[in-house]
């Protein structure tokens, strides 16, 4: 269906729908990304590093993380001395906004997604660059040196890892020969001369997206030990919980990306027993996310924090090349398949 | 008043409003965080408009590229500093007659052309229509504009480098 | 209905806009803002015209599309000639900018 078709249906019908989902993605994403991750990511990094993690609010602590939301929202709302409000106000809501649009296009289930637009992944790429205009304006309004200096290196990474983002999308589109997520899922598991191409792809888009989430090795706009927090150095909790937000939302929402483009979607290695294609579909795709989300959070805490000229020449003088032959070869194994 | 209506009038005033703080604050920041709402509108608009394709690539390549960009440049030269600045120049009643001749001129011309019904149906894949279009018979524009692209691409480099 | 003469009003209303931002700002920055408002002023055009005159080959399309990628490479090239100048002269107002050689 096409981005048109959205006025075909009765538009009240349409406008509650979408508020209905609105909600019902928020609170998946909200649930789901930040109140699950933060403590899957604390638990994680306690067991890399042979520590136990929070154990003391609720059973094994999974409770840790409501406790720290409820401290959250206790907290002031302060906004710099000569900041400006608007933007100071305007840039987390940005960001978490971009976050929750990236899922309109992902597929949890055969049926089950919120719009399959015929420009699937091109959408999520658009909307995802959104997150860009959020960082920057945060990292100005906050009248302080390090946010600004946040912000600047922050743009400058995603904007230099979209380009091998991109080329990654473009290598699927021209595979599948669609742009639409759901297509792209029901065109899985590739024909086998295709891997070479799929599995540079993939590795090209989990690096590339792991930037674009500015997570270690590649967290150098919030470096703490440089600086103090990068582009939200000076925002209060409630709307620093907002950036945060945006954040794990993004990186659930690249996993799922992921998932969908190269581990088959909700498409799992054998049907589960007497549920309906829909459970079934949507347990195995949130499992494969969440393993990615996994592997991630390995990554971050295997790894130092690489310099910020390391972070550009990897993008640039590597990736770039390497995702531009990738497609070249694409499309030969296109005509040639 | 239908959806399609209503739509319409909120992406439009959503660009005008956008454009004309684009056009007006004193504070440049402001002026390009005006553009995104401005250039979210009018892919809004080519929504409405059944093209797909354009307005995703008017939300990846506008707001997200040159929007970015333009901000960059303003943090990286001026930013705010420059507020208490003059911003315009002395030709802002001359500006405005030349500006306001132009779009009566304008909206009294499209008033006047009668509308005929469109030649034939909108292609069903909106995507794939595009990509034939630029492949069959505007391939030369389409390299012309990669020619384009690549010398852009140089020039800049070669320009903003930093001599010595 | 909303038929091509609304789309074209919004064009040409973006379009003074924008050559009214050209006109009269003095900073480079934003005279490029301007420019940005009139060429996705021309691209309503384009794409309007697409769906109500034309819509067979979708040239529409294809014209706000290399519009898009020409806007890209103009604002690419103009805000590395503003760095350029701004590190020379330290001004980016363009009335400034008077020098034949640096």
């Amino acid at each position: 269906m096409g981005l048109g078709g959205l006025l075909d249906a009765l538009w009240q019908v349409e406008f509650l729908r979408m508020v209905v989902l609105a909600a019902v993605v928020f609170t998946f994403l909200a649930v789901g990304g930040p109140l699950f991750l933060v403590l899957a990511e604390r638990k994680i990094s306690a067991w890399i590093q042979a520590r136990v993690g929070p154990k003391h609010v609720g059973p094994h602590g999974i409770l840790q993380t409501v406790a720290d939301t409820v401290k959250l929202l206790q907290k002031e709302s302060i906004v710099p001395h000569r900041a400006d409000v608007v933007l100071f106000t305007a840039a987390p809501v940005l960001v978490a906004v971009a976050a929750l649009l990236d899922w309109i296009v992902i597929p949890f289930a055969p049926g089950v997604i919120v719009r399959d637009l015929n420009v699937g992944i091109l959408y999520f790429a658009a909307v995802s660059s959104l997150t860009v205009i959020g960082i920057l304006t945060g990292g100005w309004a906050s009248n302080n040196k390090y946010s600004l200096l946040g912000g600047l290196r922050s743009a400058a990474q995603m904007v230099s890892y979209e380009l091998p983002l991109g080329f990654s999308l473009l290598v699927v589109a021209t595979l599948t020969g669609t742009l639409s997520t759901v297509r792209i899922v029901e065109a899985q598991p590739y024909p086998a001369h295709f891997y070479p191409s799929v599995i540079v792809a993939a590795v090209v888009f989990l690096i590339a997206a792991t930037a674009e989430a500015n997570r270690i090795p590649f967290d150098l706009p919030e470096a703490e030990a440089e600086l103090v927090a990068g582009y939200f150095s000076e925002y209060t909790p409630m709307r620093f919980a907002l950036f945060q937000l945006g954040e794990y939302g993004a990186l659930l929402a690249s996993s799922a990306l992921f998932t969908t483009l190269f581990l088959g979607g909700w498409k799992g290695p054998f049907a589960l027993p007497g549920v309906g294609p829909v459970v079934d579909g949507m347990v195995w795709f949130l499992l494969k996310t969440y393993a990615v989300v996994f592997f991630l959070m390995w990554v971050r805490w295997t790894y130092p924090r690489s310099r910020i000229d390391q972070l550009l020449n990897v993008s640039w003088k590597i990736l770039l090349p390497v995702s531009m032959a990738n497609l070249l070869v694409a499309g030969v194994l296109v005509v040639l398949g | 008043m239908n959806a399609e209506a209503l739509a319409f009038y909120a992406l439009a005033a959503m660009v005008l409003v956008g454009g004309f703080l684009v056009v007006q604050s004193r504070n440049l920041v402001h002026a390009a965080i005006s553009l995104v709402p401005t250039l979210l509108g009018v892919a809004g608009l080519y929504v409405l408009l059944n093209a797909e394709f354009v307005t995703a690539i008017q939300i990846l390549i506008y707001v997200g590229a040159i929007t970015v960009l333009i901000l960059f440049v303003i943090l990286l030269t001026e930013g705010a500093t420059g507020l208490r600045v003059r911003q315009r120049n002395e030709q802002v009643p001359l500006a405005l007659l030349v500006c306001g001749i132009l779009v009566v001129l304008f909206l009294v011309v499209l008033l006047r052309v009668p509308w005929g019904p469109p030649t034939g149906p909108m292609p069903a894949y909106n995507p794939g229509a595009v990509g034939r279009s630029f492949l069959m018979p505007y391939v030369l524009a389409f390299e012309v504009t990669s020619l384009v692209i690549l010398a852009s691409l140089v020039g800049a480099i070669v320009v903003a480098r930093r001599e010595g | 209905m909303i038929g091509p003469a609304h789309y074209l009003g919004v064009s040409a209303l973006l379009f003074g806009l924008g050559l009214y931002g050209v006109l009269t700002r003095r900073n480079a920055v934003a005279i490029l803002m301007g420019i940005e408002l009139m060429l996705n002023a021309a691209n309503i055009n384009f794409v309007a015209f697409t769906k109500f005159v034309d819509p067979t080959f979708v040239r529409g399309h294809v014209a706000a599309l290399i519009v898009i990628t020409l806007a890209a490479c103009e604002a690419v090239v103009g805000l590395a000639l503003v760095i350029n100048a701004y590190r020379h002269l330290e001004t980016v107002n363009v009335d400034q900018v008077n020098l034949m050689k640096g």
